[in-house]
């Protein structure tokens, strides 16, 4: 079971409290998690990456085990502690503006 | 008897503002979408408890809700909004060509017959079109696509479709107009379209008199002559009597002829309301006192509005959708301001008073009459 932090304005959207359980089949990714999160709250689709391109929102960031992940590539491996739900995945809102 | 509803987008939220025909007393709800920016709130001509909102955040993108209960009760419809083919480029603010990159809806539009037909404004300029209330939208390419987007640049607000006018004589002629590129005329329900903007002059392009270039903030018609067109420019108020193939100025005595909203008298189709702001360098009334100027004469001639406005210390703007008129016998004129104040005038403009002073800055205004 794969743990998924969410900032505020994503649990009202999904309407879903700060973290959400998600099962992923295969390889853990960043691409393999999204893909099931969006697959299980379709509201979120386009809020955390693009529809066209999948790419990332400039304005968010990616965190796990103490590290930014937002710049690694989106089929690189989890870390193990994310991949056995000891930690979770965190999608964070970059802190800029008001 | 009749009420109305006042729609009012904020950049933390949507506020809606009811009062009885009286309006005097007012009932305010909100924060609808707490947090986020609504660019803007229209309901459907044909059923006014259909309303459709744009939400947006720089973080997380573009939401489109809608509601079927006059905004008490929401849903989260499709906010797919791509561009049709290679959206290929437009010029950036200094020249260089710029890639298309969809960020946001700035203004919704329901058609006038159907409820599940909107048209959608948006960010980088494109006009997408709905038909199963928001389910899914296509791009109308015919706009972008027509010949000149190569050569449209973003106003200082980002390069963004804000009005859309649905004629409700000629059917299948809309009008749009874009910062900072101009307006734009269909003549076949939005499958073609040309530049109408011959007439206009702005200082601030190579070619003061270009086909296209010009930064217009909003365009506006009364529903019985829509051929008969009024706009507020950076600079300039404008008319045109043949559906926007030739413009002409009318500013007349204003103080300022720059501004963003002007909009129509219910029931007096050369009644026009305009909000004079000093400056494109200073967006604040002159002097720091917040007027409304109405010419009753289709413009030219313009008598300043003060009754009930701020007299003093006032530096607050008004934005380009953030001006509405009701349909009541003694008709309503309302504006927000950048202060979050939305104002009043239930006399056609000879009185204000405040219905909020105190809500985030205003970016739309929308009323609805109600039976």
């Amino acid at each position: 079971m794969i743990r998924v932090m969410l900032p505020q304005h994503l649990r009202t959207l999904a309407r879903v409290g700060a973290e959400v359980q998600l099962e992923v089949q295969g390889a853990v990714t960043q691409r393999s998690v999204l893909d099931a999160l969006e697959a299980r709250y379709p509201a979120l689709q386009g809020t955390i990456r693009d529809h066209g391109t999948l790419k990332r929102r400039p304005f968010l960031r990616f965190f796990a085990c103490e590290e930014d992940l937002s710049h690694e590539p989106p089929d690189a491996p989890l870390p193990g502690a994310v991949a056995s739900g000891a930690e979770p995945y965190l999608i964070i809102g970059a802190i800029a503006g008001g | 008897m009749s009420s109305v509803r006042v729609l009012v987008g904020t950049r933390k939220g949507a506020f809606i503002l009811t009062s009885d025909a009286g309006r005097e007393r007012w009932d305010v709800s909100g924060p609808h979408f707490a947090g986020w920016e609504i660019y803007h709130m229209k309901g459907s001509p044909v059923d006014p408890d259909r309303l459709y909102a744009s939400q947006s955040s720089g973080w997380f993108g573009q939401q489109i809700q809608r509601s079927s209960d006059g905004g008490k009760t929401w849903e989260q419809m499709d906010n797919k909004f791509l561009y049709e083919g290679v959206p290929g480029t437009h010029q950036w603010y200094d020249g260089t060509p710029h890639p298309w990159e969809f960020k946001r809806v700035w203004h919704v539009e329901p058609s006038l017959t159907d409820p599940d037909t909107v048209y959608a404004g948006v960010e980088d300029a494109a006009i997408f079109r709905t038909t199963d209330g928001g389910k899914s939208w296509q791009e109308l390419a015919g706009l972008r696509g027509h010949g000149t987007g190569s050569q449209w640049t973003p106003g200082a607000g980002g390069m963004g479709l804000h009005t859309i006018l649905l004629d409700p004589v000629q059917k299948g002629r809309i009008y749009v107009a874009i910062s900072a590129a101009g307006a734009f005329r269909s003549d076949d329900a939005g499958a073609t379209w040309k530049p109408i903007n011959q007439g206009l002059r702005s200082e601030y392009i190579p070619d003061p008199t270009a086909e296209v270039g010009h930064c217009v903030h909003r365009i506006t018609f009364h529903p019985s002559r829509p051929g008969t067109l009024f706009m507020q420019k950076h600079w300039d108020v404008m008319r045109s009597d043949n559906a926007g193939d030739l413009w002409h100025e009318v500013s007349g005595n204003l103080p300022t002829d720059f501004g963003f909203v002007i909009d129509v008298h219910a029931h007096e189709p050369e009644t026009i309301y305009v909000v004079p702001i000093k400056s494109d360098s200073e967006h604040f009334p002159i002097d720091g006192k917040l007027r409304v100027y109405r010419s009753r004469t289709g413009g030219n001639e313009w008598q300043e509005l003060s009754k009930g406005l701020p007299e003093k210390d006032c530096y607050v703007n008004v934005l380009r959708d953030a001006m509405a008129i009701d349909t009541l016998d003694s008709c309503g004129v309302y504006f927000g301001t950048t202060g979050g104040q939305v104002y009043v005038s239930a006399d056609s403009g000879d009185t204000w008073k405040a219905i909020v002073r105190d809500l985030p800055a205003v970016v739309s205004v929308e009323v609805q009459t109600l039976p």
